[in-house]
C-alpha cells in the first residue's frame, strides 16, 4: 500500500511541477500577482510528495519488502540497518528520486526563502528550477521507476554491490547531489535573469549564497567520494580521471569560476553576460555528468548498466536544457546592459584571470572525457584517455594560476598595485622557497617535481594567512584592537582566506603522493615486509564473519623505524548473497600520513600477498578540501547574504515592467 | 580592500579605452586557450591509448611495441600462477587467443571466464606483457569494449552475461 501511495506522489507531484513551471510566468505576463505566486506554493507542495515518495522507499526498504523490484535487487534481509537506508540510493532508480528530491528541496528554499527577491526574478527562477522538475520525474517515472512491483515477490534480495555497503557511500551521494543539483538554482537565475532581460548587483547577490551553497557540497562530496574510493578500491588511489569524476569534476571547476565571477558582479556590477553564460554551464555540466553516469556511454571503472532508452532519454532532456538555455543566452544576452569597466591590473582583474585559467582547465578536462566518445562514434577506434593526459593539459594550465593566486588576492579593487601586493607576498614566497629547498635537502634525490608542489602549495597556504593578519594588523596596535578587527572583518574575507590555504593544503597534498611507495611481497605469519618509512610483520589470518559476508582477516604489526604503532587489520571479504570478493585495505594514520596494506590472494603455500604503501602527507589532500569547504561555509554565513537585498535595488513587484 | 578613489576622467576616452581593454582581455583568454590547445594536442599524440581485441590486433596488423589496452574473456583454465607475483594467462575473443604476461597482485574480480581488460605491450607472436589488469566494481559488469569485441565475434548473449540492474554508484 506505501509503495502504491509513493508512486502515487511521485505522479502528483509531476503534475504540480508542470503547474510549477508554468503558471509563475503567465502570472507575471498578466501581471497578476495572485497567479504570479502560485509558484511558491507550487514548489513547496512539489517538495512535500517527493518527500513522502521517497519516505516510502524508504520505508520499503526498512522492511526488506522484496516485493518492490527495486529493493529485491539492491537489498537483502542479513544487510544492517544503515546500509538498508543507504541501498535506497545504491542504485539508478533510488538515486534518481533522492535527485528529484533534492531539486525540489531547492526549489522549495528558494520559494520560502525570506530574502527581499524582485516578484519577477523569483517567479522565473521558480518556472525554469520548475521545468526541470517536470524533466526529472517524467524521466523517473518512465524509465526509472522505483516502485515496480515483482509478481511473484522473491524471498531473499539479491543484496547491495558489496563495495557499496560502506560508511563513506552513506554520505557521499547525498553530498554529491546536494552539490550538483544546487547547481540548477543559479542556472534557473540565469534563464530567469534572461527572460526578465535585466541582471544587476542583486541577482548576483541573490545568486551567490545558493552557488556558495551547491559548491561547498559538491567540495565535500567530490573529496569523500575520493576518500572512499582510495579506502574501498584496495589499490591506494585517490583520483583515477575516470569520465565519472571528471563528470563532477567539471561542475566544481565551473562553479568555483562562478562563485569568482559573482563576486565581480556584486561589487563592480560588471562581467555580467559571462557570469550569467557561466551559471548556464554550470549546470550544464552537472547535467552532462549525469548522462555520462547513467547512459552507460561511457567506459568507466566505476561501470554502470547501459540502458539505450534511459540514455537517449537523459541525451533529450541535456539537449534541451543545454540549447533551449544557450539559444535563450543568444536571443537575449545582447540586451543586458554592459557592465561597467576596468582596470587589469586590479581584484577584478585577477578575478578574471582566475575565470580564464579555471574555465581553459575545465575545458581540458571536457575534451579529455568526451574525446573518446566522439571519435568512437566518428572513425569507430576505442581510445582510453588516461592521467597521463590530464596530466600533461590539466595540470600545466592550472598550476601558473595557482601561483598568482596570493597576489590576485591581495589586490584592491578598481585599481590595484601589483608591485605593492607582490612586495607583500614576497615573505610568503621566500619561505614557499626555503622549505622547497628544505624538502629537496631532506629528501634527496626524489622527483624533482614534488618540492615544487610542496613549495607552492605553502605559498598558498602562507598567502592566505599573511593576507588576513595583514587586514587584522595593519593599522592596529595592540591585541584589543587587533581582535576588534578580526571581529570586524567580512566573514566572506576569512572564507576566502580558509578556501585558498586549502587549496595549498591539498596541493601539498598532491605534491606529497610523489613521495609514496609500494611493495608487493608473500607474506607467512612472521614474515615482514618494508615500504618507506613502515615496516608489517604478519601475525596471523584468521577467519572471521559479518552478518552477510565471511572474511579473512590479516593482521599485522606495524612499524614506523623503530617506533611500534597500533597492530593494523586489513581483510578479503566474500559476500554470500552475490559471491563476490571485495578488499578492506588495513589503514593506520599516522598523523597526516598514512600506512596502507591491501591483501591480494593466498598462495598455494599457505602465504598471503600483501601490498604495502607508504602515503606520505595523504591526508591533506582531504584535509585540504574540507578547508576550502568550510571557507565557503564562513562567505556563506557573511553578513550581506543574511540581510536583505538593498531597498532602492528592489523595484516594485510584477507591476514595473510590461513583460516580454 | 575596498579603498575608495577618486575615478579618473576616462569619458573621453571612454570608446577607445573600452575596445583596447576588451580586446586586451580577449587576446589574453585567447593566449591561454591557445596554450592549452597546444597542450591538448600534444598530449593526444602521446597519452593516448587504444584499445583492441584479439581478433583485432591480427586483423589490423599492430606492430610490435605498441601500447595499447587488450580486452576479452579470461579463458578457463588458463591461469598461471608463480613465481613470485607472476601470473599469465589467456584473453580470447573465443576466435583468436592472445597469452598475457603479467606481473603484481590482480584485482578482486578476475576471474577465469569473466571479462577484463588489461593495458600494457603488444610483444608480437600472440603475447602481450600487462603492466595493469584494470578492476571492476560488479561482478555482472562486462567492460563494453568486451561486450562489444563479443558481439562483432556474435557470441553475445545479453540474458547470460549480467542481470540489468547494475548499481550506479554516483
Amino acid at each position: 500500500m506505501i509503495v502504491e501511495i509513493g508512486h502515487f506522489a511521485l505522479a502528483l507531484a509531476l503534475g504540480v511541477a508542470v503547474v510549477q513551471s508554468l503558471v509563475p510566468l503567465w502570472g507575471v505576463s498578466r501581471q497578476d500577482r495572485a497567479l504570479a505566486s502560485v509558484g511558491s506554493m507550487a514548489a513547496v507542495t512539489c517538495f512535500l510528495l517527493v518527500a513522502l515518495s521517497f519516505g516510502a522507499l524508504v520505508v520499503s526498504y526498512v522492511r526488506s519488502d522484496f516485493s518492490v523490484e527495486n529493493v529485491a535487487s539492491n537489498s537483502h534481509s542479513t544487510q544492517p540497518l544503515i546500509y538498508k537506508l543507504t541501498s535506497v540510493w545504491g542504485n539508478h532508480e533510488g538515486s534518481m528520486l533522492l535527485w528529484v528530491l533534492i531539486l525540489t528541496l531547492f526549489g522549495a528554499m528558494v520559494a520560502l526563502s525570506r530574502r527581499s527577491l524582485p516578484a519577477r526574478l523569483r517567479a522565473g527562477t521558480l518556472a525554469a528550477q520548475g521545468l526541470v522538475t517536470v524533466a526529472f520525474l517524467a524521466f523517473t517515472l518512465l524509465t526509472s521507476n522505483p516502485f515496480r512491483r515483482l509478481v511473484p515477490a522473491p524471498a531473499e534480495g539479491q543484496d547491495l554491490n558489496p563495495i557499496l555497503q560502506d560508511l563513506g557511500l552513506a554520505i557521499h551521494p547525498p553530498l554529491l547531489y546536494v552539490g550538483y543539483v544546487g547547481f540548477s538554482i543559479t542556472y534557473a537565475f540565469a534563464v530567469a535573469a534572461l527572460i526578465d532581460g535585466r541582471i544587476d548587483a542583486v541577482w548576483a547577490r541573490a545568486v551567490r549564497p545558493w552557488t556558495l551553497l551547491a559548491w561547498v557540497f559538491l567540495t565535500l562530496g567530490i573529496a569523500m567520494g575520493s576518500y572512499w574510493a582510495y579506502y574501498e578500491l584496495g589499490w591506494g588511489g585517490w583520483w583515477f580521471w575516470d569520465p565519472v569524476e571528471n563528470a563532477s569534476l567539471m561542475p566544481w571547476l565551473a562553479g568555483t569560476a562562478l562563485i569568482h565571477s559573482t563576486v565581480v558582479m556584486e561589487k563592480r556590477d560588471s562581467l555580467k553576460v559571462w557570469t550569467i553564460l557561466l551559471a548556464i554551464l554550470t549546470f550544464s555540466l552537472s547535467l552532462l555528468g549525469t548522462f555520462i553516469v547513467r547512459s552507460g556511454v561511457l567506459t568507466s571503472v566505476h561501470s554502470f548498466a547501459s540502458d539505450p532508452q534511459r540514455g537517449l532519454f537523459i541525451l533529450g532532456i541535456l539537449i534541451f536544457f543545454v540549447g533551449g538555455s544557450l539559444a535563450l543566452f543568444a536571443w537575449r544576452a545582447p540586451l543586458l546592459r554592459q557592465g561597467g569597466l576596468f582596470a587589469p591590473v586590479s581584484r577584478e582583474g585577477a578575478l578574471v584571470v582566475n575565470n580564464v585559467f579555471i574555465a581553459t582547465s575545465c575545458a581540458t578536462v571536457f575534451i579529455g572525457t568526451l574525446y573518446p566518445l566522439v571519435l568512437e562514434m566518428v572513425t569507430g577506434d576505442k581510445i582510453s584517455v588516461g592521467p597521463p593526459f590530464f596530466n600533461a593539459t590539466f595540470v600545466p594550465v592550472l598550476v601558473p594560476l595557482l601561483l598568482v593566486l596570493p597576489l590576485g588576492q591581495s589586490l584592491a579593487w578598481k585599481r590595484g598595485d601589483l608591485l605593492g601586493a607582490a612586495q607583500r607576498n614576497a615573505a610568503a614566497f621566500g619561505f614557499a622557497v626555503i622549505v622547497a629547498l628544505a624538502t629537496v635537502a631532506v629528501t634527496q634525490g626524489g622527483p624533482v617535481i614534488a618540492p615544487l608542489g610542496i613549495g607552492l602549495g605553502v605559498f598558498l597556504v602562507t598567502g592566505a594567512i599573511m593576507d588576513l593578519g595583514e587586514r587584522i594588523v595593519a593599522r592596529a596596535s595592540g591585541w584589543p584592537a587587533i581582535l576588534s578587527r578580526a571581529r570586524g572583518l567580512p566573514r566572506s574575507a576569512w572564507g576566502t582566506a580558509f578556501a585558498h590555504a586549502g587549496v595549498g593544503l591539498s596541493v601539498i597534498g598532491i605534491a606529497a603522493a610523489a613521495w609514496s611507495t609500494e611493495a608487493i611481497g608473500e607474506l607467512k605469519p612472521g614474515e615482514r615486509l618494508t615500504s618507506g618509512r613502515y615496516t608489517i610483520v604478519l601475525e596471523s589470518v584468521t577467519p572471521r564473519n559479518g552478518p552477510n559476508f565471511r572474511a579473512e582477516v590479516a593482521r599485522f604489526q606495524l612499524f614506523s623505524g623503530n617506533r611500534e604503532l597500533a597492530p593494523v587489520e586489513a581483510a578479503k571479504r566474500v559476500y554470500v548473497a552475490r559471491a563476490m570478493p571485495t578488499t578492506e585495505a588495513g589503514i593506520r594514520t599516522d598523523w597526516l600520513s598514512q600506512a596502507y596494506i591491501g591483501l591480494g590472494d593466498t598462495q598455494p603455500n599457505g602465504a598471503v600477498a600483501v601490498r604495502l604503501y607508504d602515503k606520505p602527507l595523504i591526508l591533506l589532500i582531504w584535509l585540504g578540501a574540507i578547508v576550502m569547504a568550510f571557507g565557503g561555509a564562513l562567505s556563506l554565513t557573511d553578513r550581506r547574504f543574511r540581510l536583505a537585498a538593498p531597498r532602492r535595488a528592489t523595484p516594485s513587484p510584477v507591476a514595473a515592467q510590461p513583460a516580454e | 580592500m575596498t579603498i575608495a578613489q577618486p575615478s579618473r576622467p576616462v569619458a573621453a576616452r571612454r570608446r577607445s579605452t573600452r575596445k583596447q581593454r576588451r580586446l586586451m582581455l580577449i587576446g589574453a583568454a585567447g593566449a591561454v586557450l591557445s596554450l592549452a590547445a597546444g597542450l591538448v594536442l600534444f598530449a593526444m599524440r602521446d597519452t593516448i591509448v587504444f584499445f583492441y581485441g584479439p581478433t583485432e590486433i591480427t586483423q589490423k596488423g599492430i606492430a610490435p611495441g605498441t601500447r595499447m589496452r587488450l580486452g576479452g574473456l579470461v579463458e578457463k583454465g588458463s591461469v598461471e600462477r608463480g613465481p613470485g607475483q607472476r601470473v599469465a594467462f589467456s584473453i580470447t575473443d573465443t576466435t583468436t587467443t592472445i597469452r598475457v604476461n603479467y606481473e603484481g597482485l590482480l584485482p578482486d574480480l578476475f576471474r577465469e571466464g569473466q571479462g577484463v581488460v588489461t593495458e600494457g605491450v603488444f610483444e608480437g607472436a600472440g603475447r602481450f606483457r600487462a603492466d595493469s589488469v584494470l578492476a571492476k566494481h560488479d561482478e555482472t559488469y562486462m567492460p563494453r569494449e568486451v561486450a562489444d569485441t563479443l558481439k562483432k565475434q556474435g557470441h553475445w548473449q545479453p540474458g547470460a552475461a549480467g542481470p540489468s540492474p547494475v548499481p550506479a554508484t554516483r
